[in-house]
């Protein structure tokens, strides 16, 4: 580290060995305002919430609350195997082990947004929707919101994985788009307590 | 001319890189230079002004004259009226003071004052810029859609934003919000760019103590943007569903809340003041530093009385809803600490006062808009912590009183503090100066002006005149004459006040192309941009500059000139 900064060559256009890459530190930028717009949902939830009589409303029928645990473990793998696939990445750059656990995890990602999909077709059947009650409004926003976070992570995710199986990933990039499908996962057990567990 | 030197400059400078000259789309349309898009930022912010102080003579020249035929715009119908106050107060804000003080200045200065080539991410910086663009070009033809421009005032509260029915403008008010929530995200990528070009960009030698108070506010001033966007563009999206979806998020109807939309746009728009407040602060310390030759007094002080009011600004968002039928127990803590945040804006500015003191003062223009900043910011400030305190807000709520105490906080902001810093760094944009003697006659036909308008406006407001009225001959106790003249003479002040634009225009055209050459340091000033041509060429520096000292070495003892640019080894 500190022989780095001493052999920095003057032309270099950065003249200082930065304490965190750029990309890195303008991804945190983006999650810290991604986690005040999470947090402003919920507590507008919240707010709601707390000045009804009955929640959820006794006429709209409840969310799946078992289903929707199993989908969770299922993200929070997702998530795990990311961890290792970057464990593995950092021994061995371009080697075969960080390529299967990385596409193992996009897989699972995947695997919950469809799953997510499928309850919310079965939910509309049952009669949640958007406009039937601020129950069904709040419930379609954050869960809507987290799930087109979770598929633009993956869209992300998987240009990554074309790029490591093309061996031109580089391990800001990597590191970038970790932070944010973590972001994804990390958000998803809160919103999971508040919003299924009431 | 100009173009021509910038041409030989950059190909000087670039002799090693042998590119070729880019043609006229790449290099002003979709320029991924620094320079360029702040220059981007700031013409179309001045555009806005300008379309945003015909909307406000338009409604000033109504309420003077009810009824009557406005020269240049016709008869103001209700519809028209509620539309013209609420994009005037949008404009202003959203898109003349944002893109001006953050967008405009912040990317033409940070890398110039750092000393680097240009920002980390310039193509997220080019698509900003384009975003933005596409943002002023909904909000115009919002204009244009059946029922014209959004007209449920520039807060947007529901449930007269969120329904129709309400505001009467179906097309206008999702263009509105959509507007909104566009130059929203274009800021969001400028800050970003901001933040991690300050932190990992700076050249050799630069110390956090290095950086100018000019960078430093605009970086606070982006933190503070990016930690209370989130809310207003969860709470946006909530109002887009209820205009468009039909859904109850704001409808106490379907178990909706109204008061939930003003507590996420002011947990917001507070901060927001801030946002804008910090860059015209810092162009001012830069200005009075340099022109009166004198050290920054209490830098660190400055900085950290920054981070406190940065802080502070988050819990203080309530005192814009003390009659909205808030808790009262609440209204008694954000007055509190309403009270508290005058504290560091208040050190700030007797800290730029102290610098002042025993300065050899040279009245240029730039520093005597920088001295009436201070003056009028004053204004609104004092002016301020009657409306903090909750008990006095009662009577004073959506008065003119509060609006006077805004002009009078933002006016100085945005206009004063944008005008501080083109006299001042006008040089560097465009290598020529501004012509001094206009430029003060534009002082004056500004400033003199600005406070005819708004000291009538406190008496009014002081008399009960509410904010939201289109005809006050249809209220007898508002009629009276002695308060109608007051409303006059405001008018009429507005008027010569954007008469006086005029000779600002022509100067700045005119010294773009026929000003007298400026040199590299005009002020003899520390900072890095002046130790760059001017204008920079692409890449700016034919050396990355190293950094030896901290900026504001004015009038050290034992040395010949009276300053020390940060980059001399001694």
């Amino acid at each position: 580290m500190e022989t780095a900064i001493i052999d920095e060559s003057p032309d270099k256009p950065s003249a200082r060995k930065p304490f965190l890459p750029n990309g890195v530190l303008g991804m945190i930028c983006f999650v810290a305002m991604e986690i005040m717009f999470f947090a402003a949902l919920i507590s507008a939830y919240m707010i709601v919430k707390s000045g009804m009589l009955f929640w959820p409303p006794p006429d709209q029928p409840r969310l799946p609350v078992v289903a929707t645990a199993v989908n969770s473990l299922i993200l929070l793998a997702s998530g795990w195997l990311l961890f290792k696939a970057e464990r593995s990445f950092r021994r061995e750059e371009n080697g075969k082990g960080a390529y299967r656990l990385f596409q193992f995890s996009i897989t699972l990602g995947t695997l919950f947004v469809l799953i997510q999909g499928f309850e919310w077709v079965r939910l509309i059947g049952y009669g949640v929707t958007m406009t039937s009650s601020t129950y069904g409004s709040f419930f379609y926003l954050i869960i809507g919101a987290h799930g087109s976070h979770a598929v633009a992570a993956l869209i992300v995710m998987a240009l990554m994985l074309k790029k490591m199986k093309m061996k031109q990933l580089s391990a800001v990039d990597f590191w970038c788009s970790q932070i944010f499908w973590y972001f994804v996962v990390g958000v998803w057990p809160i919103l999971y307590i508040l919003v299924y567990l009431n | 001319m100009t173009m021509a030197e910038s041409t030989a400059a950059t190909e000087s400078s670039h002799e090693v890189h042998h590119h070729k000259e880019p043609d006229f789309w790449s290099k002003y349309v979709f320029s991924t230079d620094h320079k360029m898009i702040g220059m981007q930022y700031m013409f179309t912010g001045i555009v806005m002004a300008l379309i945003g102080g015909y909307m406000a003579y338009v409604f000033r020249m109504q309420l003077a004259y009810p009824g009557e035929h406005v020269p240049g715009f016709g008869t103001v119908t209700p519809l028209a009226y509620n539309s013209l106050i609420t994009n005037h107060g949008a404009i202003m804000i959203f898109w003349v003071a944002m893109p001006i003080l953050i967008a405009a200045l912040g990317n033409f200065l940070i890398p110039l004052m750092i000393g680097c080539d240009d920002m980390v991410f310039p193509r997220i910086n080019r698509l900003s810029y384009q975003i933005f663009l596409i943002s002023v070009i909904v909000l115009i033809s919002s204009f244009f859609v059946p029922g014209g421009g959004f007209g449920g005032a520039w807060t947007a509260y529901p449930p007269l934003s969120a329904q129709s029915q309400y505001n009467l403008t179906p097309f206008g008010a999702p263009l509105w919000l959509l507007a909104v929530a566009l130059e929203f995200v274009a800021f969001l990528l400028g800050g970003i760019n901001f933040i991690t070009t300050t932190m990992n960009a700076r050249a050799k030698g630069m110390k956090m103590y290095d950086i100018p108070i000019m960078v430093w506010m605009i970086v606070i001033a982006s933190l503070l943007f990016m930690a209370s966007v989130g809310p207003l563009i969860a709470g946006a999206v909530m109002l887009l569903f209820d205009q468009t979806l039909g859904t109850t998020f704001y409808n106490p109807e379907n178990g909706g809340d109204p008061v939930l939309w003003q507590h996420l746009f002011w947990f917001f728009g507070h901060p927001e003041v801030y946002v804008v407040l910090l860059p015209a602060m810092g162009a001012v310390a830069e200005v009075i530093c340099v022109f009166s030759r004198k050290k920054l007094f209490a830098y660190k002080t400055i900085l950290y009385t920054t981070f406190a009011t940065g802080i502070l600004s988050f819990f203080v968002w309530a005192h814009h809803q003390f009659i909205a039928g808030i808790d009262p127990r609440m209204a008694h803590v954000f007055t509190v600490t309403t009270v508290i945040i005058s504290i560091p804006i208040a050190e700030m500015l007797f800290c730029y006062i102290a610098t002042l003191f025993g300065g050899s003062i040279e009245l240029r223009t730039p520093m005597l808009f920088a001295l009436a900043f201070l003056a009028e910011f004053l204004i609104g400030g004092v002016t301020g912590i009657y409306l903090g305190s909750s008990g006095m807000d009662i009577y004073f709520h959506d008065t003119y009183f509060v609006l006077a105490h805004f002009h009078y906080t933002f006016f100085p902001i945005a206009i004063i503090g944008f005008f501080t810093s083109i006299y001042y760094w006008f040089p560097k944009m465009f290598g020529r100066m501004m012509n001094e003697t206009w430029g003060k006659i534009h002082f004056w036909g500004t400033i003199i002006p600005f406070n005819c308008i708004f000291l009538p406006l406190f008496v009014l407001g002081m008399a009960g005149q509410h904010r939201r009225i289109y005809n006050f001959k249809n209220f007898p106790d508002l009629a009276t004459p002695d308060l109608h003249n007051l409303r006059i003479f405001a008018t009429w002040s507005a008027v010569v006040m954007l008469v006086f634009q005029i000779p600002f225009m022509i100067n700045f055209m005119v010294s773009i192309f026929r000003g007298k050459k400026a040199g590299k340091n005009p002020w003899k000033a520390n900072t890095l941009e002046w130790t760059a041509p001017s204008p920079p060429p692409h890449g700016n520096f034919k050396e990355l500059p190293v950094v030896y000292r901290p900026p504001y070495e004015y009038s050290v003892p034992g040395r010949e000139k009276d300053y020390w640019p940060q980059n001399e080894p001694n």
